[in-house]
C-alpha cells in the first residue's frame, strides 16, 4: 500500500507540472476502517485513507451541563485532537465545520437535553485529513447508533495550476499544488493595499 | 460528564474475588494483560495496547537554542493527554489531579533516569540543539495508564529518527530525509513502570490492574525499571502502609515482568525495521485485522470526473441565489444605531451573577473606607449620604456589575438628567452635589485610590 501510494504520487505528481491534464483517472487512495475499537465511548471508528488515519469517539446521548443544554433537541459537540502540540485556531476551523456538517445529519430532537460528544484524534497525516475527520466521525456515529437521517461524507479535492482536479490529494501534493504559491501572491497584495491605506490615514499631509 | 460510581455490590464483589485470588479477566495475580505494539508510517509514531487500554505515542524533534545553564544539552518535553473519548469523566477541567500525578511520573522515568543521551543532541554549543518532544494522547482507559504511557513512550523513542546533520566549522548543514538517512536518537536503556495494586490494607497485591480493580484499590505501587534490574524510580500512591520484604517482593516481580516486556518491545521494534527495509507493506493500515466482521478494507479507487464540469454547471443553474443579507439600520438616538440582529449572549449566568455580587460589594467597601479615611467628621453626614444612597443603588435597581465599567447603558441626551447612575462613580456625583469644598477631597479620594 505505501508502495502504490507514493508510485500514484509521483505519476500524480508529474501530470500536475507537466504535461497532460489527468481527467477521468483521478482515484481515491485505499480505505480501510475499523468500528467498534474502544470499549469506553459508546460509537468508535478507525478510518484510514491511504497513510492518513483517524480514530473517532462518540460518546451520546449522554448527560449535559445545564448551562449547554438545548430544550428542544441534542447538544453537539465536536472535538478535534491534533497529533502534536496544543490545538489551535486551525482545529477549532475544523471543529466547527465537522460540527456544522453533523448537526444537519443527526435527528437531535429526538434527545432533547441531552449531549453527543464526538472526540477525533489524529493519527497520521498525509494529506486530505478533513475529509478523513468527517468520515471516521460519520463512522463512530453509525457505530454508537446515534440516529441520523442520512449518512455523510468527506472527499478533499485539489486544484493544480493547469486546472486539472486532483481527488484526495497527498500532504505532496497537497504541497505542490501551486494554489499555495497562487495564494501568497495574492496575499502580498493584500498586505501592500493595508500598507497603503493605513499610510495614507497616518501620513501627515 | 461526571462519571458512574461503583456500586457497593460490585465493589463487595470485586473485593470477595480478589481475596479468593480470583480475577474477573481469568488472570493470575502477576499476570499481565496481551500487549500490543503497532507502528505509522512516519518514525516516531506507535499505538501500544495493554488489554483494552489503548495509548498513541509520537515523537517530534525541532532545533531551538539550549537552556542558559545547560548550553551543551539538547531538551526533552513529554506531554501525556488524557483524551476525551478515553472515558467519559475526562473533561478538560475535571483531570487535573489525575494527569499531573501521570505527567510528574512520566517525566522522573524518562527524564532523570537518563535514558536518552542529552548530550547527543547537541549541535551547536550554547546556540542550536535539539528539542525532542513525546506527545502521548491516551485513547482508551481501561486501567494502568501509566504502564502504557511508559511503554509508548519509550517504544516511539526507539524507533524516532531525527535528520541528520554535519557541523564542519562554522557551517552548519541540516540534510532532508531524503539526502541522508535519518538518524536514531542515543537511548542508553529502556525504563518501564510496572504498577502493583494492594487491597485490603496491603494483604492482597495484583500487577496491572484494570479499571474496575483501579477503582476498589487501596493503594498504588509503581516502580519503574529496566532489563539491568536498575530502579529508576518508585512512587507510592493511595496512603497505605507498606512493609520492607513487600516492597522487595515488588521489584523482584518487576525485574521479571520488565524483562519479559523489553523483548516484547525490542522484537516488535526489529519487526517494523525488517519490514521497512524490505519495502514491504507498513503502518497502521497493516494492522488492521483482515477476517474481524467490524473492519473493512477497500483497494484503491478510480473515479471517472469527465463529466464534472457539465455537472457543476447543472447544479450552479438549478441553485437559488444566496438570499439578501442587507438589513437597513435603525437609528434609535443619536449617536446610537443598530444594524441587524444580535445573537444572544451565550456567556453562562449563573458563575458570572455569583462573581458580580462579590465584586460589586468589594468596590464599594474600598470608596466607603477612603472617604472616611481623609476627611473625618465633616464627611459623615455626607458619607452616610452615599451609604445610603448605594443600598439604593443596590436594592432599588437590578444591575449586573461586572469587571467593566458600563454595566448600564446610559442614553445621553444633551437636555435632560441621566436616567441611571454607575455605583463607580456615584461618590463622585453624590460629592459635586452637595457641597463645593471638593477640589481638597476628591483629590485626596483618588490619591486614597
Amino acid at each position: 500500500m505505501e508502495e502504490e501510494t507514493h508510485t500514484d504520487a509521483k505519476i500524480r505528481a508529474e501530470n500536475g507540472t507537466g504535461s497532460s491534464p489527468r481527467g477521468p483517472g483521478c482515484s481515491l487512495r485505499h480505505f480501510a476502517c475499523e468500528q467498534n475499537l474502544l470499549s469506553r465511548p459508546d460509537g468508535s471508528a478507525s478510518f484510514l485513507q491511504g497513510d492518513t488515519s483517524v480514530l473517532a469517539g462518540v460518546y451520546g446521548p449522554a448527560e449535559v451541563k445545564v448551562s449547554k443544554e438545548i430544550f428542544n433537541k441534542a447538544t453537539l459537540e465536536v472535538i478535534l485532537r491534533p497529533k502534536i502540540g496544543l490545538p489551535g485556531v486551525a482545529e477549532k476551523s475544523r471543529e466547527r465545520l465537522i460540527r456544522n456538517t453533523c448537526e444537519a445529519v443527526v435527528l437531535g430532537t429526538l434527545h432533547p437535553r441531552t449531549s453527543i460528544t464526538v472526540v477525533l484524534q489524529v493519527v497520521s497525516d498525509a494529506g486530505s485529513l478533513l475529509a478523513c475527520c468527517l468520515n471516521a466521525a460519520c463512522m463512530a456515529l453509525v457505530d454508537a447508533g446515534v440516529p441520523m437521517r442520512a449518512l455523510f461524507c468527506g472527499v478533499a479535492c485539489a486544484l493544480d495550476s493547469d486546472g486539472t482536479l486532483v481527488l484526495d490529494p497527498t500532504s505532496k501534493q497537497e504541497k505542490l499544488q501551486q494554489c499555495l504559491a497562487a495564494a501568497q501572491a495574492a496575499s502580498q497584495h493584500v498586505f501592500r493595499f493595508y500598507r497603503e491605506s493605513l499610510q495614507r490615514r497616518y501620513s501627515k499631509s | 460528564m461526571k462519571e458512574t460510581p461503583l456500586s457497593n455490590c460490585e465493589r463487595r464483589f470485586l473485593l470477595r474475588a480478589i481475596e479468593e485470588k480470583k480475577r474477573l479477566d481469568g488472570r493470575q495475580t502477576y499476570d499481565y494483560r496481551n500487549i500490543r505494539i503497532s507502528f505509522g508510517t512516519d518514525y516516531g509514531c506507535c499505538i501500544v495496547e495493554l488489554g483494552k487500554t489503548r495509548v498513541l505515542g509520537q515523537v517530534s524533534c525541532e532545533l531551538v537554542s539550549p537552556k542558559l545553564n545547560r548550553a551543551t544539552e539538547g531538551i526533552l518535553f513529554f506531554n501525556l493527554e488524557l483524551s476525551q473519548m478515553a472515558a467519559p469523566a475526562f473533561e478538560p477541567g475535571r483531570q487535573s489531579d489525575l494527569l499531573v500525578k501521570l505527567n510528574r511520573l512520566m517525566e522522573r522515568c524518562l527524564r532523570n533516569s537518563k535514558c536518552i543521551d542529552t548530550e547527543s543532541l547537541c549541535v551547536v554549543a550554547g546556540e542550536k540543539v535539539w528539542q525532542i518532544r513525546v506527545d502521548l494522547h491516551l485513547l482508551n482507559h481501561d486501567g494502568n495508564i501509566i504502564d502504557a504511557a511508559s511503554i509508548a513512550a519509550i517504544v516511539a523513542l526507539c524507533h524516532f529518527r531525527r535528520p541528520d546533520v554535519s557541523v564542519q566549522g562554522d557551517e552548519v548543514t541540516l540534510y532532508t530525509p531524503e539526502e541522508r538517512d535519518p538518524v536514531p536518537l542515543s537511548i542508553h536503556h529502556m525504563p518501564i513502570c510496572v504498577s502493583f495494586a494492594f487491597f485490603q490494607q496491603g494483604t492482597y497485591l495484583l500487577v496491572d490492574p484494570n479499571e474496575r480493580e483501579e477503582r476498589v484499590m487501596d493503594g498504588l505501587l509503581v516502580i519503574a525499571m529496566n532489563k539491568h534490574r536498575e530502579i529508576c524510580t518508585i512512587q507510592s500512591s493511595g496512603g497505605i502502609m507498606l512493609l520492607k520484604d513487600q516492597v522487595l517482593r515488588c521489584s523482584k516481580i518487576a525485574g521479571v515482568k520488565v524483562a519479559e516486556i523489553t523483548e516484547l518491545i525490542l522484537k516488535a521494534l526489529e519487526n517494523d525495521q525488517k519490514v521497512r527495509k524490505e519495502g514491504g507493506k507498513f503502518g497502521f493500515a497493516e494492522s488492521i485485522a483482515n477476517q474481524r466482521i467490524t473492519a473493512f478494507k477497500m483497494e484503491k479507487a478510480p473515479i471517472d470526473t469527465s463529466d464534472v464540469e457539465e455537472k457543476a454547471e447543472e447544479i450552479i443553474a438549478e441553485a437559488e441565489p444566496p438570499s439578501e443579507v442587507v438589513s437597513t439600520p435603525v437609528l434609535w438616538t443619536p449617536g446610537t444605531a443598530q444594524i441587524g440582529e444580535g445573537v444572544e449572549n451565550s456567556w453562562g449566568d449563573l458563575e458570572d451573577s455569583e462573581k458580580e455580587d462579590d465584586e460589586g460589594g468589594g468596590d464599594q467597601a474600598i470608596i466607603l473606607d477612603g472617604i472616611k479615611m481623609d476627611t473625618g467628621v465633616e464627611v459623615s453626614d455626607i458619607g452616610s449620604q452615599e451609604l445610603g444612597f448605594h443600598h439604593v443603588g443596590q436594592t432599588g435597581l437590578e444591575f449586573l456589575t461586572s469587571d467593566s465599567e458600563e454595566e448600564e447603558m446610559i442614553i445621553l441626551e444633551p437636555d435632560k438628567n441621566p436616567k441611571k447612575i454607575r455605583t463607580q462613580t456615584t461618590s463622585a456625583k453624590q460629592e459635586k452635589a452637595p457641597s463645593k469644598k471638593p477640589v481638597k477631597r476628591r483629590k485626596k479620594k483618588r490619591a486614597a485610590n
